[in-house]
């Protein structure tokens, strides 16, 4: 959470912004956000990057340009999507780019499933579909296989379906709705993205959280987290039909979501999180229950998840399926467990602590297959877990809010939480009276779509499903 | 007399094949701690599809149509020629067991067509999975029936599995463990189990046999499910007869025993599921190959013998 005054927001003459930017990510920085920003006289590009390594975040603005700007994206894969979303939201045209087209295609426009696709050509080359109606219940989307028999030379994923445009309602905020807006951005984030909001509108009115807010955002989070990697390592388990473990995990899911909903009633932690603290307190005696549930839960937890790893027919199927190297995951820029499974050593946590987060340890890096990515996960939940029952010991005292006031003027706050799917970016500006000129959200799922299509290339067909579950990423997250 | 016993145990199979796949799902639902589908679920399930009107995609035309029945009657046929509780069914005759292994060909043939009438790419994918995997299955097939025909030295099933007895066990334990070893894989790769297919996933994608009945609806597709649990009843009796021979003269006594064989058999599938994960599509033909190379060593070893 970071606040950037007037002072820090003078804004870059174009070719200095793009020495500077380049520079910046040659150095290691990493794009959080990259995006356009209404200002006047036109837009201005705005960039926010995390040097992750050195705990720095580092904003740069544009002077407001008029039609087009050259692109990066030949030289830094991860600024492919940010471009291509410039693009189609400020008309503002990134030269060179080698792949423009939409990213969620705008109302009224083509359907995301007709645009344009890469294509190999050949006589023995075919294209196979999916979606975006999918068997099953989950999100739509539609991915481009170009395969030769079984293998497949390369997969392009088209999203935009779920589009609802929530990031154009909250900029006009900060209102009565822009917390719900935010805890609905993607629904298996709410605390996520929730907290990121908060922290964004907390960095910005100068608001300092009561310690006891602080560690009971923290209990939620890693909840959130341990409900999710549960899931997904029975959905994993459940795509080799191995029965055992989904069962196990897709109950075991649940008791974690119940209990979010012991804290605040609600399974998913909708309206615990409020800017300047949190609505529901813990007294001792929920505490306390809270302790042996977790105990309980965590003990099948470990029992149903060693079974994945002690199955040889399971850890075959996981092991070299679906690979991504170190550097194709650093050029791609992908966060969270993802990345960290790919040996790229970030996570939020650790490298910009917030809240209740000090000296965290993320797990060791992994060799970057559908075996990493699951145990990237196990390895999380017991981090989580370890996290949860030190500050159930030892609750701070005092209130649950501070009052938040009016957002400062003419100033942008950076936010950054690590959701349980990697790290979740708010990037906040604000106008003369306060109001916000305008409000980005960056949901890791917009990191990590282009990582799953890297993982298949050159994969089989039929490991895309376990693949795609491997990465499990939101599509309303990436569609906004 | 003799013709109505036939007509029954004939009967019998037919109306008691689908709830084998019921006893899978029993067994898995147990290891799995869920309360699981009823047993009988998939007579339900053909009660429903038979009143339901399929719908047709304008791309197919009438193979489409023709691939889920000519299924079905390979399916029956087989089931006419396939002895019950070592007991003669009502089509036998000599050299049955290659009339057997043609059937189930033509009815993979006429599935495939009607997949590849659809022109999906799914449909596609799963035609070209059940063709490359079959090159592997129906030799191993033949060649276990083979050398069951060899240690037996008769040429249809009924005189096989009516000169089996648990005598011959003693003298040929290498030859019928490979050749039960053999049909096992066989058995589990035909009937889209674990660990070659998985038949409860809903991802296109990994399927092979699910992928090309996916275009099917109403009566057509209960033929195909019903067609499958009478295969599945094929080789689960196959097994039965092969590991537990056994003739005391009474064929109810007999149909009994058989009958407990066919759920047990049904209970190894479902243990074998929860047991295990699917092996990765580009393995599935090495499990494959070890049932060929089973098969051809069962057949090699009664031939030394």
């Amino acid at each position: 959470m970071k606040l950037f005054g007037p002072a820090e927001l003078a804004a870059l003459p174009a070719d200095k912004f793009f020495t500077q930017l380049s520079a910046s990510l040659s150095d290691g920085g990493r794009a959080a956000a990259y995006f356009a920003s209404p200002a006047d006289g036109g837009r201005r590009l705005c960039a926010a990057l995390a040097h992750d390594r050195a705990g720095r975040l580092e904003l740069l603005l544009s002077e407001p340009l008029s039609d087009g700007f050259p692109s990066l994206t030949p030289r830094f894969p991860q600024l492919h999507l940010f471009e291509r979303e410039i693009f189609e939201l400020s008309g503002l045209r990134p030269e060179g780019h080698p792949w423009l087209k939409p990213v969620r295609y705008p109302a009224g426009g083509p359907d995301p499933g007709t645009g344009d696709f890469f294509r190999v050509h050949g006589p023995e080359v075919h294209e196979v579909a999916v979606g975006p109606v999918h068997a099953g219940v989950i999100e739509p989307g539609h991915f481009r296989f170009q395969c030769h028999g079984e293998n497949v030379f390369h997969l392009e994923i088209a999203l935009g379906y779920q589009h609802r445009g929530v990031e154009r309602a909250l900029s006009a905020g900060p209102g009565a709705r822009s917390m719900h807006y935010a805890e609905t951005l993607a629904g298996d984030t709410t605390i996520g993205h929730a907290w990121a909001y908060c922290g964004a509108l907390e960095a910005l009115s100068g608001c300092a959280v009561p310690p006891r807010a602080q560690v009971l955002r923290g209990v939620l989070l890693e909840l959130e987290r341990l409900a999710n990697h549960t899931g997904d390592l029975g959905a994993l388990s459940g795509d080799v039909a191995y029965l055992p473990t989904a069962s196990f995990c897709g109950r075991l899911r649940g008791e974690y979501l119940n209990m979010t909903a012991l804290i605040c009633g609600n399974r998913f932690g909708r309206n615990a999180l409020r800017p300047g603290g949190v609505d529901f307190d813990l007294e001792p005696a929920r505490a306390a229950e809270l302790l042996r549930r977790l105990e309980d839960v965590f003990r099948d937890t470990e029992g149903a998840v060693s079974l994945l790893w002690d199955t040889a027919s399971v850890t075959e199927r996981f092991e070299n399926t679906g690979p991504v190297s170190r550097a194709d995951a650093a050029a791609l820029g992908l966060v969270g467990p993802a990345a960290r499974a790919s040996g790229v050593d970030i996570d939020t946590r650790r490298d910009f602590p917030y809240g209740p987060y000090s000296r965290y340890d993320p797990p060791k890096p992994g060799r970057g297959d559908v075996y990493a990515r699951a145990y990237m996960r196990w390895d999380e939940i017991i981090r989580s877990v370890r996290l949860i029952r030190g500050w159930l010991a030892s609750l701070p005292a005092g209130p649950l809010t501070a009052p938040c006031g009016a957002p400062a003027s003419d100033s942008a706050a950076v936010s950054l939480v690590e959701s349980w799917r990697g790290q979740v970016c708010h990037a906040a500006f604000t106008g003369p009276g306060g109001g916000f000129l305008g409000y980005k959200v960056v949901d890791p799922s917009f990191h990590n779509w282009q990582g799953l299509a890297l993982a298949l290339r050159g994969g089989q067909i039929s490991d895309f499903p376990l693949c795609n579950k491997s990465f499990n990423l939101s599509y309303c997250g990436h569609d906004l | 007399m003799e013709t109505l016993e036939t007509a029954t145990r004939f009967a019998a199979a037919l109306l008691l094949a689908p709830l084998l796949p019921g006893i899978v799902n029993r067994v898995k639902a147990l290891f799995a701690g869920r309360k699981g589908r009823p047993t009988l679920q998939l007579y339900y399930d053909l009660a429903k599809l038979a009143r339901k009107v399929p719908v047709y995609s304008r791309t197919t035309t009438w193979v489409f149509k023709a691939g889920p029945a000519a299924g079905l009657a390979a399916a029956v046929c087989a089931l006419g020629v396939l002895p019950f509780g070592g007991r003669p069914g009502p089509l036998a005759f000599e050299g049955d067991f290659l009339f057997i292994i043609g059937l189930l060909a033509f009815s993979r043939f006429m599935t495939v067509l009607a997949a590849l009438d659809t022109g999906s790419a799914f449909e596609g994918m799963g035609a070209s999975r059940e063709a490359q995997f079959a090159v592997f299955s129906e030799p191993a097939f033949f060649l276990s029936l083979a050398a069951l025909s060899r240690v037996t030295g008769e040429f249809s099933l009924a005189g096989m599995f009516l000169s089996l007895t648990p005598d011959s066990w003693r003298a040929a334990a290498p030859v019928l463990a490979l050749v039960t070893a053999a049909l096992f894989i066989v058995m589990l790769a035909e009937n889209c189990r674990v660990p070659a297919d998985d038949p409860d996933t809903h991802l296109e994608l990994t399927m092979i046999h699910e992928v090309m009945a996916l275009d099917h609806g109403g009566p057509e597709l209960a033929y195909i499910l019903y067609g499958a649990s009478l295969k599945l009843w094929l080789f689960a009796a196959l097994i039965a007869a092969a590991v537990l021979p056994r003739h005391s003269g009474s064929w109810l006594y007999d149909g009994a025993f058989f009958l407990a064989a066919m759920g047990g058999i049904a209970a190894a599938v479902g243990i074998a599921e929860s047991a295990m994960a699917r092996l990765r599509m580009l393995k599935v033909p090495y499990m494959l190959m070890g049932g060929l190379i089973f098969a051809a060593l069962a057949l090699l070893f009664q031939t030394g013998r």
